[in-house]
């Protein structure tokens, strides 16, 4: 099955590689697009449908307002413009999961157009910028779900028969399509990655879809093409599908590249047609050929309405429009002034939003960081915990962070108390309480453990009084040993330079 | 004026999944080509400054609140297949054997 490919770094050094992404959202409403059947995953099959999207004769459908509020949202965040009427078509053809025999979707007039979203991406010239060009985003809805009976794989092929779930048929898709990307040259991979990662966040942010790839509610088709240059007209391209996670999108379009390149250099034509992403083993293989199937006999929708969204209400969403994540994160970087490495951290412990909520709560934005990306996502880890279901409000940190700086509390007890609050065991002052933690700071008890530490090991002390100051830390390590943590470190190295009369 | 051939009968009798002998194609591309002749009259008038109209009631933004409304039960929403199991519509064979 496997096809022949060429390097990759031989491929690019030959061809010009240009993308297009068809990115498909479900959308978090409560109800499908065209009938008030429920939206939620998982329920027992056939359950979640009624007379419209079963496809029954003489059922009408009704259109979800926040459907299309969502796709104006969506539009307006990938900077593109709304139409001033668009209608709904019908996009024909005869497949099991769709039993209307059409698919209710738009086809010439789709409610968001000419658009687009800028990407960074590293480079060996540095972070650098892509605008990808935004073609149109449509509504339509979603297909029932097949599962195949007989045959060794579960699969379509070489099944006897399949059944047919239609919960999830009539549940609003948005389809985001982008133009010809071009000019990513080698970048390609990651730009179609970032690319995508940044859709994801970005409809995060607007609160329209829970954006799980792996769930099938983001999904991605990715179409790649070759040319001799960038001066050359367009070749022909695959659109490879099933390609279901970040790390999917960047593979499958390295794979392709060098699948393409490979055939063109053999002097082998490409073939336009479906691809199918395997995520195992890393390859695509070819689906149906692209041919008069794909004649869908388009019409407009004569049972729903034409949409003409006033400039009222566009003007009203976009001003409620949350900001640009990467814009947001931008800001933030220079506000708190971390370094981009430092910010990746932040954002891949999923903890963003809550440094900046203990950040407005008045918590220093590095304390912030330093505690949620370290400690509390340890704690969220051992547990099982999502990050966000950890039980540490902004003013318990606020509360730490005080104890901290006032002395009374040091790094170690402070995770100390972390624990306690996420055990349940009361507000901060309580657990500081309850399991007595306290910076000693009485110098009789640290003197007491210096000497100890120091007659453990005799060697030390001239070590430490022959200039070399380093190894004041093994007694220190002894001294927080023996105090359970609960020694003030600086007190006690001050301490313990002043008995051996040394002075840093 | 329309001119629908043979093969435009039978490709959309394809597409729609309709079995028409290939005798009677050469009736039916006769029979749409003379509707489309009929229907071609419009063509003789100027209409540039007319919208073309897909829908009769000149209303726009006809929506539904996101309300969950009420379902069908699975026995109901399976009570008129041919062909049931597990809860799910049972259907032939999608693929033909390669």
């Amino acid at each position: 099955m496997a096809e022949a490919v060429m390097n990759y770094d031989e491929a690019i050094s030959k061809f010009d590689p240009v993308l297009g992404l068809e990115v498909h959202v479900e959308l978090g409403t409560h109800t499908k697009m065209f009938c008030g059947c429920s939206t939620v995953f998982g329920a027992a099959p056939n359950t979640h449908v009624c007379p419209v999207c079963l496809g029954l004769p003489g059922a009408l459908p009704a259109l979800n307002k926040i459907g299309v509020e969502s796709a104006i949202r969506i539009g307006l965040a990938l900077n593109c413009e709304i139409a001033q009427w668009c209608r709904f078509a019908r996009k024909n053809y005869f497949y099991p999961d769709m039993p209307k025999n059409f698919q209710t979707s738009q086809y010439d007039e789709p409610i968001a157009f000419e658009g687009y979203l800028d990407v960074d991406i590293d480079t060996d010239e540095g972070r650098k910028t892509f605008r990808v060009p935004i073609e149109r985003a449509h509504m339509e809805e979603d297909t029932g779900k097949n599962s195949h009976v007989g045959g060794a794989t579960g699969r379509i092929h070489g099944a006897d028969y399949s059944l047919v779930d239609y919960n999830r048929a009539g549940i609003p898709l948005i389809e985001i399509v982008t133009k010809p990307i071009t000019g990513t040259g080698k970048y390609a991979p990651e730009v179609a990655k970032a690319y995508v990662a940044a859709l994801r966040d970005i409809l995060r942010g607007l609160g329209v879809s829970d954006v799980k790839m792996e769930q099938g509610s983001l999904r991605c088709d990715v179409n790649l093409s070759l040319r001799e240059t960038p001066e050359s007209k367009l070749g022909t391209r695959s659109e490879t599908k099933n390609v279901n996670s970040l790390r999917s999108v960047e593979r499958a379009v390295r794979y392709e590249v060098t699948r393409h390149a490979a055939r063109l250099t053999a002097g082998d034509s490409i073939v336009q047609e479906t691809r199918h992403w395997h995520e195992d083993t890393g390859i695509s293989t070819s689906g149906r050929p692209k041919s008069d199937a794909e004649d869908y006999r388009y019409f407009p929708e004569p049972d729903l309405l034409p949409i003409a969204p006033s400039r009222e209400w566009v003007e009203e969403l976009r001003a409620a429009l949350p900001e640009n994540p990467a814009v947001r994160r931008a800001r933030l970087v220079a506000d708190w002034g971390l370094s981009e490495i430092d910010m990746n951290t932040v954002v891949n412990s999923g903890a963003l939003n809550l440094i900046v909520e203990a950040v407005s709560a008045g918590v220093e934005p590095a304390a912030a960081r330093k505690w949620w990306t370290g400690e509390l996502s340890r704690i969220a880890n051992d547990r099982g915990l999502e990050i966000d279901d950890v039980p540490v409000t902004p003013a318990d940190l606020k509360r730490l962070e005080e104890l901290i700086s006032s002395g009374a509390l040091n790094d170690k007890l402070a995770r100390q108390a972390l624990e306690g609050l996420v055990s349940g065991e009361g507000d901060i002052d309580a657990i500081v309480k309850a399991r007595g933690l306290a910076v000693v700071s009485d110098d009789g008890p640290l003197l007491a453990a210096i000497d100890k530490a120091l007659a453990a090991d005799p060697a030390v002390a001239e070590t430490i009084k022959s200039g070399k100051l380093a190894a004041a830390g093994s007694v220190v390590g002894a001294v927080m040993k023996a105090t359970r943590g609960q020694a003030d470190a600086a007190r006690v190295r001050e301490l313990l330079f002043e008995k051996l009369g040394v002075s840093e | 004026m329309s001119g629908i051939s043979q093969e435009d009968v039978a490709h959309l009798a394809n597409l729609a999944r309709i079995n028409i002998p290939t005798k009677e194609l050469g009736h039916y591309a006769s029979q749409l080509d003379a509707i489309l002749n009929a229907v071609a009259v419009v063509s003789s008038l100027d209409t540039s400054n007319v919208a073309a109209m897909s829908h009769p009631v000149p209303m726009t933004n006809v929506f539904r609140e996101d309300i969950p409304g009420v379902s069908l039960t699975a026995e109901q929403a399976l009570s008129g297949a041919p062909a049931v199991e597990d809860e799910r519509f049972r259907v032939p064979r999608i693929l033909d054997e390669e």
